[in-house]
């Protein structure tokens, strides 16, 4: 099982070096897209992309712990992060924060069991003039309340 | 899901895609850089370096390898204007980024994309190729022999500190986004030690307004130090927050009472790191030469505790510092822990006046803009709200 999941990552990230280059600005490219694919970026992954780009797997850690958006850890499919910078704060971002907590049974950084949601914080996401704002992986949501937030939840689970 | 943010007539939504284009190709590379020179615009991103003077300098380096690179991270609180360009107006800022390309000598243009606004990429892929397909990049980009041009986008992975331009480089180059020192600047050495220009998003749009317009129509508008119109963000306590343009200069009163701010107890000029200007300062002109801004605007009203926007600021920085030099990794730590003191009640004057010196440290001390400009938020916060800050004290005591 672990073997077949080490070759199945080894090809993948063969594949993508061959699509963005053995050159070290490809680096963060590819941990995109493992990160895309695969949620979490994992030891093992980052030691293959080390080797494939000829530079030390402590690099790679390094970037990968740098971004938010990166992650070594495992993080559910779907990552929820919410504003807490000042228009969604003044705009009542803390209301929402609890009921996400609720319906989701987390607190934030913390992933449900299932693996399906992972909730963060996040800083400003630039619709400022729409607050709360919910990202859900690539999806934007804005002016989010409490009532909302179990609206979203399904919607993501069951999306139309 | 987002919905429209524009509230008044912005000047891009008249300006005809390809027009200034054209124009700027019929001229030799130094003529288009002395016509952005001559129209007086200062860089849209905040720090406002004046544009021609970039592009003669990267024109000017050595090297046949140049880049152009359109900084939309985006990241400063309160600042949505750059997403509003891109949704409304990409066709522009691909322009600019084109005829920057020309000017400067580069067949390379990266589009440097926050990962919050992923869901922009696929349009902007789109435009890209539409450009592509009409000769508008590639070889002999815009009809113009000889001039290669093309753009592709990179998307940032979450980070604050990479809008810093050479800490976005860092990040290009596959690495942490630490800031470089400068100089070199990123014109004589950036990407890939190449010349690079670094432009904010708004910026490439007005370059290709510029060149449709003329630079006189640019320089008619603002003050003698700041020229030109601009976008706003605002948001908070107003009654019709969004993207506004208004001509460089304009007070911080006339700015609230077209975006129904009336009654606001103070405003947040330049994001987190900007300043806080209170009620009895809202004669002050929004421009360089006074209280400068890449264009977030956040009102508070009478209701807010001005500790509280302290704090949140601080821990944004906090957050968001890259840990690279003292000063800004610790400085912006224990400022916070000290507005938690004042919050409770618990800040001796003495001990405020020491983190206000720490603050000051820190402005020169910080090796980028990030630390340099943390404090600011703090600074003006505790300069003009001494007596709330204090009767806080006093209450909780
Ligand atoms: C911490 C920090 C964050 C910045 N973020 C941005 C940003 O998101 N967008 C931007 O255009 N400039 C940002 N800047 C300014 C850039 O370093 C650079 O000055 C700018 O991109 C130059 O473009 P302009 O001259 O067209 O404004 C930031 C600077 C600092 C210190
Ligand atoms: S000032 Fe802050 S963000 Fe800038 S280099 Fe120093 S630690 Fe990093
Ligand atoms: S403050 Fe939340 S999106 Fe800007």
């Amino acid at each position: 099982m672990l073997i077949a999941q080490h070759d199945k990552t080894r090809a993948q990230i063969r594949d993508l070096v061959a699509k963005h280059g053995c050159q070290r600005n490809a680096l963060i490219p590819i941990l995109q897209d493992i990160r895309d694919k695969n949620g979490q970026i994992s030891d093992f992954a980052m030691q293959t992309v080390a080797a494939q780009l000829g530079i030390e797997p402590s690099e790679v850690y390094g970037v990968v712990t740098f971004y938010s958006f990166l992650s070594e850890k495992p993080r559910g499919r779907f990552v929820i992060r919410l504003c807490r910078t000042i228009s969604c704060d003044m705009a009542g971002k803390e209301e929402v924060a609890r009921q996400l907590e609720n319906d989701l049974g987390i607190c934030f950084g913390e992933t449900t069991r299932d693996g399906r949601f992972s909730l963060e914080w996040a800083n400003c996401m630039g619709v400022c003039d729409q607050g709360p704002a919910l990202l859900v992986n690539e999806r934007l949501y804005t002016r989010v309340t409490p009532e909302k937030v179990s609206e979203i939840l399904d919607s993501i689970q069951c999306p139309a | 899901m987002i919905q429209e943010s524009i509230r008044n007539q912005i000047t891009f939504s008249r300006i005809p895609p390809g027009e200034g284009l054209q124009a700027g190709l019929q001229l030799t590379p130094q003529a288009l850089i002395d016509v952005v020179r001559d129209s007086g615009i200062r860089g849209r991103g905040g720090a406002g370096f004046p544009t021609g003077l970039k592009w003669g300098f990267a024109a000017s380096a050595p090297g046949d390898k140049k880049y152009v690179i359109c900084n939309a991270d985006e990241g400063e609180p309160g600042t949505f204007k750059d997403r509003v360009i891109l949704s409304n107006w990409a066709d522009l800022v691909f322009e600019g980024m084109t005829l920057a390309g020309y000017a400067i000598g580069a067949d390379e243009g990266i589009l440097y994309l926050r990962g919050e606004y992923a869901f922009l990429r696929e349009e902007l892929e789109k435009c890209l190729a539409e450009r592509r397909g009409q000769g508008l990049l590639g070889a002999a980009a815009g009809g113009k022999d000889g001039f290669a041009f093309d753009i592709h986008i990179h998307m940032g992975s979450g980070a604050y500190v990479c809008g810093e331009e050479t800490a976005l480089i860092e990040a290009l180059e596959g690495r942490r986004g630490e800031a470089r020192n400068r100089p070199p600047f990123p014109a004589s050495s950036g990407y890939l030690g190449k010349p690079t220009v670094v432009n904010n998003v708004e910026t490439f749009a007005w370059i290709a307004a510029i060149l449709q317009r003329g630079a006189a129509w640019f320089k008619g508008i603002g003050t003698e130090k700041s020229r030109g119109p601009k976008l706003f963000s605002i948001s908070g306590d107003v009654e019709k927050p969004g993207v506004y343009e208004f001509p460089m200069g304009i007070t911080v009163a006339g700015l609230l009472q077209e975006t129904g701010g009336n009654g606001a107890k103070a405003v947040q000029i330049g994001g987190a790191s900007g300043q806080c200007v209170p009620a009895d300062h809202f004669d002050r002109a929004i421009a360089y030469e006074d209280v400068a801004t890449g264009g977030s605007i956040i009102v508070f009203g009478p209701q807010r505790s001005m500790l509280d926007v302290a704090e949140n600021f601080l821990e944004f920085f906090e957050e968001e510092s890259c840990g690279q030099c003292t000063p800004c990794r610790i400085g912006n730590t224990k400022l916070l822990e000290g507005v938690r003191l004042l919050k409770q009640g618990e800040c001796s004057a003495q001990y405020l006046k020491e983190l206000c010196q720490l603050a000051e440290t820190m402005q020169v001390a910080s090796k980028c803009g990030l630390g340099q400009s943390s404090p600011n938020a703090f600074l003006s916060i505790v300069k003009h709200f001494r007596k709330e800050i204090f009767s806080r004290d006093a209450a909780a005591a």
